[in-house]
């Protein structure tokens, strides 16, 4: 089976079983990228995401271009990408050409009742997964905990977040790097 | 011919400025309905609750959905292709310098600081959910003051249910999606 062939199925499978927004994607890409394949580490996925969530565009959308790319080049990204978007254009285009008013049947509500717990228990054992790969010392607990409760209780927009962890994490490594030279 | 490129040029204008998800095209949408008449309020209204009842990503679902009533099914595809081409581009070439850049120890130092803080953005999107999946916040009433009253005990027992066997069977997590919505419909979630 060829790589892009592999892209394309897995990030089908993950645009068919997302649900409400780019970070339910996460644990199927886990399970799929990291786990299965070993195409990428925890540290890469965070990666993917802190860029995914700082520029423009859907997230899952920039997610898959960017795993693709990483894969296989420019034509790996637009695989990826093809992938995660058809299952979208195909159940939408069915459902706003056949029925508009599907979400007010009822097994499809209860469906989705049943749905939104999974996710809820696949993001926070996830969250779980990363934190114990992603945190290694203290700065890291702190920059967690500090990330929390700016997002969380300040409305304080993850972007800025992102930027003010990352001058953290370089002023760390230019004092790591003068206490060698130092030392 | 012409409403095609109208709408591939307004909807590549979204994937270009909304930044931060889905739901963050959705005033960019009520803008079009306002400037184009393409679509009533009322299906906008349709569009957020089919966007988010189906799977994909939601800014793909609104932008197929907003295309397909604008200009049928060929409608609903150039309306996607238009909100994805930027961030495929953007991304294409963010990710070509970052393949460059990513082990000089500038980046790398940056990044080390990035990974804690986009797992605390992520816990935060996992506390959202939990909060408005499994608490009931209006059926607290003051005057009997049961806290109790606020958990959704049905969805609670699912959640506890499902972390037990994603840790003990460690199976795929569309298994646990499509059994969960099994459940939703037997017992009526």
């Amino acid at each position: 089976m060829s790589v892009l062939w592999e892209l394309f199925t897995i990030f089908f499978r993950i645009g068919a079983f997302t649900f409400g927004g780019g970070y339910a994607m996460l644990p199927i890409i886990q399970e799929e990228v990291v786990d299965k394949k070993g195409w990428l580490t925890e540290d890469e996925i965070l990666d993917c995401f802190a860029i995914g969530q700082s520029t423009p565009g859907v997230i899952a959308v920039n997610t898959a271009t960017f795993i693709g790319y990483k894969r296989k080049g420019i034509i790996g990204g637009i695989v990826a990408t093809t992938g995660v978007v058809l299952p979208s254009i195909i159940i939408i285009t069915i459902i706003s050409t056949f029925f508009q008013h599907f979400q007010e049947y009822e097994i499809v509500q209860h469906a989705l009742g049943g749905i939104r717990v999974a996710v809820v228990a696949l993001i926070l054992n996830t969250v779980y997964k990363m934190y114990k790969k992603s945190i290694k010392d203290w700065l890291g607990i702190s920059l967690f905990i500090a990330a929390f409760i700016l997002i969380a209780f300040l409305d304080i927009s993850p972007v800025i977040v992102i930027i003010i962890a990352a001058l953290v994490g370089m002023f760390k490594g230019h004092n790591d790097r003068f206490k060698e030279i130092d030392g | 011919m012409m409403i095609y490129l109208t709408l591939f040029l307004e909807f590549f204008k979204i994937g270009l400025f909304a930044i931060g998800g889905g739901l963050a095209a959705i005033p960019f949408i009520q803008e079009l309905s306002k400037n184009y008449g393409w679509i009533t309020q009322e299906q906008i209204l349709d569009m957020i609750a089919v966007s988010e009842s189906t799977p994909g990503p939601i800014g793909v679902n609104a932008a197929t959905f907003a295309g397909n009533t604008t200009a049928g099914i060929f409608g609903g595809i150039i309306a996607t292709i238009g909100v994805i081409a930027p961030s495929i581009i953007i991304i294409l070439i963010i990710a070509h310098y970052f393949a460059k850049f990513s082990e000089t120890s500038i980046v790398k130092s940056a990044f080390s600081g990035i990974r804690p803080a986009v797992t605390g953005l992520i816990a935060t999107v996992g506390f959202e959910v939990a909060r408005t999946t499994l608490l009931n916040m209006e059926k607290y009433n003051k005057a009997t003051n049961n806290l109790l009253s606020i958990l959704d005990i049905k969805a609670i027992i699912l959640f506890c249910a499902i972390i037990y066997l994603l840790n003990k069977y460690k199976k795929h997590p569309i298994l646990y999606l499509v059994a969960a919505a099994f459940v939703g419909v037997i017992f009526k979630y």
